[in-house]
């Protein structure tokens, strides 16, 4: 506002201008801080499918027996065959369950993959729990490699609470492996980092 | 400098010629440059949509692959490929150059920078230099825009096809692996930081540099327009910037933002551009709003209905456009809650619209009304707009959305509320206003034969586009069954009579110059209650070297 003589106040000018400055630089930033921002908050809800770490299965066992079906998709710059041993498990909430996918890499040469994935329907991600996973780490295969690689996991028991989860009778888990390109990775190999977790099928 | 000289020295004689325009920061200059450069832009984009129009007249590609070897000089072996692309790079060309050179310098920088000063008896805007370097921003990225469709996009084809959206992939180096799009993206940044800048300008200037006596409420509905468009601006522009640098990141420096082989993700991009996009559409019909507002009370004689209302249904639907985006991407695979939000959000947005609309109606209500040509040209507004809103509500719902989502129905919703809403409040403000700037009257007889030329031409374009998205003809393609066929071809015609409008207007344009009668300070009588009718025709230099003082509740 004006003062009463009709002079605009340049302190309040350069002040209203530096706000509004600061504002759109605020917004910038906001912008790239909503890549981080969004996977902190989809690891911490299960939204969108994103399945959930656990350290341990806490033991709790619970009453429902939904189907678990295993989705594999390559993208095609990525030159392996890679399956699921089994298209579909039953599994009560509560246990723990191990399965194996296969893979083979076709290629002449070394390849390196990294996998994409998540669980549909969306709502049942919050209770997905994977203890050990070949997707949590890029992965490496030499020339006509195969291997098997395990992902372990069990359903949250507290999802028969939840409403929307009610008509779920079938949760597909899905994994698309991509190619990596540049210099290899430092990260430990799929062999030894998935040792422990690996037990016999039941 | 010649700018710094002039303007530190208050007492100076006009500068003149080239350097007149060239270092203007004169607000009324600048405003001028603004609306010539939307004259450029609209035209090209209208002979573009014109050129998309008589391809699509009949089934079969039958324009564009000569078109291709006419302005790309694409080998004639590979004409038709080459014309399937330049079809693309013409409906992403006409986009972009409609929305940020035609509508934006029109109603921003064109009448928001002639009179928002002047409305709020200021005599200059805050930043006058600021003003200078927003308007060439503008121009460089426009060149660079057109640059763009001249250098290679997709492999072996030239110009960037991939919409206005510029959604990745397609706008990626897998779909366009050549720098047509980084030269759109440069020209989106340049015209993004001078959007940006003119907004803190406008803001700032309307906060600080109001008459005695002008306070927040009493000021002219246009201002209030321009306000909220300024911070809708500031706020969400940046948002855009930062997706599009990421996209250029993406393309030239290997991060991988938008490629889910790096752990990115390609809906991060519509997120961001539509959390722009969408205030953007507001961004382009708020300023028409503020206007119209205006001339429907000059003409009814009578203050505007609801006045606060006015002025908070435009705050309100500012702040609602910033937290629906996501209703152009239900069929991304949102979650069911977050498709009933956004539906929700959307739908709340007809409330202040319709407060908008009826009391533009109550303001005419009673009213001693005289059919000048800026009137028809509101009357004519107010309804091809709520022709469009009626169809955004359809559009709002998640489940109706399902079938239309990319068909001709959107095209022709955004059609009635962009191209004909917004484009109608330009023509409305530039007869209204054109007086003003000029100091000449124009034929209002023509005007008004520009009236019904443009109002039955786009109508004819864009009314049977709802029956052929509702048939299902997909949007953004060169080519269509014939079952569309004779719909196709009715639109056709009624593009073509849009077109020649267009020569009507600049028929009263010239003519208008040539005759050179003149318009006196207030050509419209005793409705025109704002300030820039007590000025004369064309304004001073400077004006407001005493300021006026505002009492009572003028607007």
């Amino acid at each position: 506002m004006n003062t009463d003589n009709g002079e605009p106040n340049p302190r309040r000018t350069r002040r209203i201008a530096l706000s509004l400055v600061v504002g759109s630089v605020a917004m910038l930033i906001l912008s790239f801080a909503s890549v981080p921002l969004y996977r902190v908050f989809c690891a911490a809800t299960g939204f969108g499918g994103t399945t959930q770490v656990a350290k341990k299965n806490l033991g709790q066992q619970g009453e429902r027996t939904l189907t678990v079906r295993f989705d594999a998709n390559v993208a095609r710059d990525l030159p392996w065959r890679f399956e699921p041993e089994t298209a579909s498990i039953s599994l009560r909430t509560g246990q723990t369950a191990t399965v194996f996918y296969k893979v083979v890499n076709l290629a002449d040469h070394e390849t390196r993959g990294v996998a994409a994935y998540n669980v549909s329907p969306d709502q049942a991600g919050a209770y997905f729990n994977k203890l050990a996973c070949f997707c949590f780490s890029e992965q490496r295969l030499d020339a006509h490699e195969s291997a098997e690689w395990p992902v372990v996991f069990f359903l949250d028991p507290a999802l028969e609470n939840e409403e929307s989860m009610g008509h779920v009778a079938e949760i597909t888990l899905s994994y698309s492996f991509f190619a990596v390109k540049g210099p290899a990775a430092v990260a430990p190999s799929t062999k030894t980092s998935l040792a422990p977790a690996i037990r016999p099928k039941t | 400098m010649a700018s710094s000289t002039t303007a530190d020295d208050g007492a100076h004689g006009h500068p003149t010629g080239l350097r007149r325009f060239l270092f203007s920061t004169n607000h009324k200059d600048i405003g001028t440059l603004y609306i010539i450069l939307a004259v450029i832009g609209g035209v090209v984009g209208t002979i573009m949509s014109i050129a998309i129009r008589a391809e699509l007249m009949h089934p079969g590609i039958t324009v564009f692959p000569g078109l291709a070897q006419m302005l790309q000089g694409v080998d004639p072996a590979m004409a038709l490929d080459g014309g399937k692309n330049l079809y693309n790079v013409f409906i992403t060309a006409h986009g972009v150059l409609m929305i940020f050179y035609m509508v934006m310098p029109a109603l921003i920088g064109g009448y928001a920078n002639w009179f928002v000063p002047i409305m709020i008896g200021a005599p200059d805007m805050a930043f006058p230099r600021l003003n200078n370097i927003s308007f060439w921003f503008l121009a460089v990225s426009l060149v660079l825009v057109v640059l763009s469709m001249f250098v290679e996009g997709a492999p072996g084809m030239m110009g960037f096809g991939g919409g206005w959206v510029f959604y990745p992939p397609l706008s990626s180096n897998t779909g366009h692996p050549g720098p047509a799009m980084d030269f759109v993206i440069l020209a989106l940044h340049l015209a993004g930081a001078s959007s940006i800048l003119g907004s803190i300008n406008f803001i700032t200037t309307i906060f600080n540099m109001r008459a005695p006596g002008m306070t927040l409420h009493r000021m002219p509905l246009f201002c209030w327009a321009m306000l909220v468009t300024a911070f809708l601006l500031v706020l969400t522009l940046p948002v855009l910037a930062g997706a599009i640098t990421m996209l250029l990141t993406d393309r030239n420096f290997g991060t991988m933002f938008y490629d889910p082989a790096g752990g990115g993700d390609p809906l991060l991009f519509q997120h961001l551009f539509w959390f722009f996009g969408h205030p953007e559409v507001y961004i382009l019909i708020l300023p028409a709003f503020g206007l119209i507002s205006h001339i429907v009370s000059t003409f009814s004689k009578k203050p505007v209905f609801g006045y606060l209302g006015m002025a908070y249904a435009m705050v309100s639907i500012g702040f609602l456009g910033c937290i629906v985006w996501a209703h152009h991407m239900y069929t991304v695979g949102l979650s069911l809650n977050a498709q009933r939000y956004f539906v929700f959000a959307t739908m709340v947005i007809a409330v202040p619209t319709g407060i908008k609309i009826f009391s533009w109606i109550a303001t005419m209500w009673g009213g001693s009304i005289s059919f000048r040509a800026p009137m028809i040209w509101a009357i004519g507004f107010i309804f091809v707009f709520t022709m469009g809103g009626v169809t955004g509500v359809v559009l709002a719902n998640a489940s109706a959305d399902r079938q239309l989502h990319e068909t001709y129905y959107v095209v022709a919703h955004f059609h009635y509320t962009m191209s004909l809403g917004a484009v109608f409040g330009v023509f409305a403000g530039f007869y209204y206003w054109f007086p003003k700037m000029s100091g000449y009257m124009y034929n209002e007889t023509l005007s008004k034969v520009h009236f019904a030329l443009l109002f039955i031409g786009v109508n004819m374009t864009f009314f049977p586009q709802h029956f052929l998205g509702l048939a299902g003809m997909p949007r953004r393609y060169i080519d269509y069954p014939d079952a569309f066929a004779l719909w196709n071809y009715w639109s056709s015609i009624g593009a073509y009579i849009g077109g020649v409008s267009l020569l009507v207007f600049f028929y009263v344009v010239i003519d208008a110059y040539l005759k050179k009668i003149p318009a006196g300070a207030n050509p419209w009588g005793v409705g025109a209650t704002t300030l820039e009718w007590t000025l004369p025709s064309p304004p001073p230099f400077h004006q407001f070297e005493v300021l006026p003082r505002i009492s009572g509740s003028e607007h």
